[in-house]
């Protein structure tokens, strides 16, 4: 259970060619939490996340995963607790056919043959991808490439899933069906998206950042009421929010 | 340009593809020893964007004709020799399979032309020499055209040789590399030159990603030679072997055959025939190896053109026209009946499934 | 650029194919890949005037095609794709080889025109080999078979990379090159120096993506090793496709069926 907590202290990154992306970035998500993070381009979010799984490693300040440091012995065990869907489809499905991809973590924790079958099974299963489990990854399509992304996730049972732009490039109908989806995980869940109305849809709390730091952090409601902070922060309200460009009613 | 099977025989396709097939071993071994992981979607990634790049031509000032990137070079500079060489030979395995370039067979030849020579043979003793310790881009661009042009002499001979040594084109060998080597000039210089506009234009924008090619980190000379002793040494021994085997035995199959029947003499012979079918095929010899091929070779050293058989053995002509006849009529009934046989088996297979 | 939209193409058909699921598909791709090497083989082993030895072989491919069910259209128009470069030196031959073999009517039949035929038809024997291997098989299986049969992982593993991200590589190579005809105007080709820069573009991103799947392998727990299932087995129905094709090559290598058949029918048995 305490797996599921994830404690960001005083993060500050800093790349080499001395751009500071992260400074001083806190917070704690716990259990069970659906959070968003949220920013314009450059704000810092996907640098945040890939500190979530020790891809990036912090220039100062602290990350904890349930009672874990994140270190680089603890690294394995991190990587196995956060599973990370990235914003492409094209770069996380690297294996010759969908089955093989699922399979690609499980076999790296080390499982056994009947063991990884299972998951690799359950997981299609979950993401309504079973069809797919032979299909090379260049034969599916937008939508069913993403499904099969999370399954390649889920697979390794994490406690906690992070999301790059979990919407980006799907139709209308394939970004409804992803979401009822999402919706039903009951991991910790953490999304970057600029897609602000999902956000207002799966995460009850938002955490807004700006030029690397945390600007606002609390329920999404409040924050997509804060006219001032959304200005602020180059953020708009969610269109379902805004008022009605037809009938001219708000929302 | 890619070596092709119909151009090949056995003997010399084989030894290449052994010699190749045992450096794609050797550095296979090596870039796992390396253990850096990073190259592995890396190496991938780089040959699916050669390939890419392959298709898309440009314009040759001043020619109107159009060419496009080789890129073996641009390859060892960005990977080094190891993984390089073996991204290379990745993608002429995807080019043989897929787009009929060459052959299942040639490959071994395709992959020494274009993968073996610009990563151990000029980058080593070409590149590394004029980029020498105190690199600067200028250096770069030098290294980088002599090499290419190198390079694109060095492929195309060989191709020359795998061709010769073969025998299957009647080309001469001068005439082959007078034909080869100027054409393979220009396009070297044009290689040289897009390779270096590449290699600039990501050096002003990530010069981090040519540390490997700028630093004057030693290569491990060493190793590299390993690697072309290893080469040699395969394509020797197997060479030896298919050589041996070819000369004592015109045909390596038909000895291996007459060793498992124990039969000294095969050819003609129609060893599970009747005596009446071996002296019938003897006579009805299409194309008899050798009486033919004497006449044909006497030709062209002579250089008479047309001439030579016929006054030879003028005798000969009317009964050769029988048999070539029923030679042609037998390929033509073979034909029609191989496609006949398909076009039932096609209506059997849909009628079952 | 049409080449490159059609080269997307042509993957995407062929990959389409090597799906499909007959009992050719299901076979143990071992034997399709071993049985195909001892075909080329024994097709380029003939002396460079034969001909009518090599007419029995299109068996082989013939009856893939029709066991495969593959459309024989679309085989024989990659088949004609021949590499030119064949051509080009083949044709040489007809010209520097013009010993007068024998006469069909007024027309003398030299050995360099029959030498030339011999090249033409094994090129198309050979590559059609190759293409119908992969019509039947299927790229990724053919990588399996062949680490099966022993080539090294890390070889298998850039084969399948490799072709992974060909799909993709092409894709926007083909956005790259569209978008720079759309505002050239009618003026044709593309000059080196834009050249350079659309290709040190495309290798830049090329470069990005390769580290944003690494990081993606970390993420799940890659440590440099792959581990994939083998599910395939080389039975008896195996053994009998290796074995029945080889010994049919090994007898066309030795007796020549067309010679034979040619003259039963014509009576020529002087």
């Amino acid at each position: 259970m305490s797996h599921h907590i994830v404690e960001i202290k005083d993060v500050h990154h800093v790349y080499p060619d001395g751009t500071a992306a992260l400074r001083g970035v806190s917070f704690r998500i716990t259990h069970g939490e659906s959070v968003a993070i949220i920013g314009a381009n450059g704000a810092g979010k996907s640098t945040l996340l890939l500190h979530l799984n020790g891809y990036l490693v912090p220039t100062s300040g602290e990350i904890r995963i349930g009672d874990t440091p994140l270190t680089k012995t603890t690294l394995p065990e991190i990587r196995r607790t956060v599973g990370m869907v990235f914003q492409e489809p094209d770069d996380q499905l690297f294996m010759p056919t969908v089955y093989d991809d699922v399979a690609f973590g499980p076999y790296n924790l080390g499982l056994p043959g009947p063991e990884v079958e299972k998951r690799v099974t359950g997981a299609l299963e979950r993401v309504g991808a079973g069809h797919l489990v032979n299909k090379p990854p260049y034969h599916l399509s937008g939508g069913e490439k993403k499904r099969v992304a999370i399954a390649t996730v889920l697979s390794m049972s994490p406690d906690i899933l992070v999301m790059d732009e979990p919407t980006s490039g799907l139709d209308p109908f394939a970004r409804r069906q992803l979401m009822a989806l999402l919706h039903d995980f009951k991991h910790t869940k953490i999304f970057t998206s600029h897609d602000l109305d999902m956000v207002l849809g799966l995460c009850e709390r938002t955490i807004v950042l700006h030029n690397g730091e945390v600007r606002a952090d609390g329920p999404t409601m409040d924050i997509f009421r804060d006219d001032e902070l959304l200005a602020q922060c180059r953020l708009e309200k969610p269109f379902s929010m805004q008022g009605c460009p037809v009938c001219g009613k708000g929302a | 340009m890619h070596m092709a099977d119909a151009l090949l025989t056995p003997a010399v396709g084989g030894t290449m593809w052994a010699a190749s097939a045992g450096t794609i071993a050797y550095c296979s071994n090596r870039v796992r020893n390396e253990l850096d992981d990073k190259k592995v979607p890396l190496m991938g990634v780089l040959g699916a964007f050669l390939f890419a790049a392959q298709m898309i031509n440009f314009t040759i000032p001043a020619t109107g004709s159009s060419g496009h990137l080789g890129g073996g070079l641009l390859l060892t500079i960005l990977l080094g020799p190891y993984a390089a060489y073996l991204t290379i030979s990745s993608v002429l395995v995807v080019q043989a399979l897929f787009f009929a370039d060459g052959g299942l067979l040639a490959l071994g030849c395709n992959i020494f032309n274009m993968g073996f020579i610009p990563a151990f043979v000029v980058y080593p003793l070409i590149y590394k020499r004029i980029i020498g310790a105190n690199p600067s881009p200028a250096r770069l661009t030098a290294a980088t055209m002599v090499a290419a042009i190198v390079g694109l002499q060095l492929g195309p001979f060989c191709v020359v040789l795998e061709t010769w040594f073969s025998g299957i084109s009647s080309l001469p060998f001068s005439t082959f590399v007078l034909l080869m080597q100027p054409i393979h000039l220009a396009i070297g210089a044009v290689e040289g030159v897009v390779t270096a506009a590449i290699l600039s234009f990501v050096f002003k924008a990530r010069p981090e990603i040519l540390r490997t090619a700028l630093e004057a980190r030693p290569i491990g000379n060493q190793s590299v030679r390993n690697v072309v002793l290893a080469f040699l040494a395969a394509a020797i021994i197997t060479g030896g072997f298919v050589s041996w085997f070819a000369s004592e035995n015109p045909d390596g199959l038909e000895w291996a055959i007459a060793k498992v029947t124990g039969k000294e003499e095969l050819k003609g012979s129609g060893y599970w025939f009747s005596d009446v079918l071996g002296s019938l095929q003897e006579k009805t010899a299409f194309l008899p190896d050798y009486n033919f091929k004497k006449p044909a070779e006497q030709n062209m050293s002579q250089d008479q053109p047309v001439a030579g058989s016929r006054e030879g053995q003028p005798t000969d002509d009317g009964s050769r026209l029988g048999t070539s006849v029923s030679g042609l009529l037998g390929t033509f009934m073979v034909l029609v009946l191989a496609l006949c046989g398909g076009y039932l088996l096609k209506k059997r297979n849909q009628a079952a499934g | 650029m049409a080449s490159i939209d059609g080269a997307l193409l042509d993957f995407k058909r062929l990959d389409q194919l090597a799906m499909g699921n007959t009992s050719l598909h299901r076979l143990d791709p071992r034997a399709k890949v071993l049985t195909t090497i001892v075909f080329i083989i024994s097709v380029i082993s003939f002396n460079k005037y034969e001909l009518s030895a090599l007419a029995p072989y299109f068996i082989f491919p013939v009856a893939l095609v029709a066991l495969g069910d593959l459309p024989p259209l679309l085989i024989v128009k990659k088949i004609l794709l021949l590499c030119p470069f064949v051509l080009m030196v083949g044709l040489f031959n007809p010209v520097l080889d013009r010993a007068v073999f024998f006469h069909l009517g007024p027309v003398g039949i030299t050995g360099g025109m029959i030498s030339f035929t011999s090249i033409v038809a094994r090129s198309v024997l050979t590559v059609g080999a190759a293409i119908i291997l992969v019509c039947v098989t299927g790229f990724s299986d053919i990588c399996r078979a062949m680490e099966r049969l022993g080539m090294p992982q890390v070889f298998a593993v850039q084969l399948h990379f490799l072709y992974r991200y060909i799909f993709v590589l092409i894709d926007e190579g083909g956005r790259a090159s569209r978008a720079r005809q759309l505002r050239c105007f009618g003026k044709k080709g593309l000059g080196m120096k834009t050249y350079g820069s659309m290709l040190g573009h495309l290798l830049l991103r090329t470069w990005m993506r390769a580290e944003r799947i690494h990081m993606a392998m970390l993420a799940r727990g890659f440590t440099g090793e792959f581990r994939t299932r083998h599910e395939y087995r080389f039975g008896g129905r195996e053994a009998l496709f290796l074995l029945g094709w080889t010994t049919l090559f090994i007898v066309f290598r030795f007796v020549n069926i067309s010679r034979l058949l040619g003259a039963f029918f014509t009576g020529n048995f002087q």
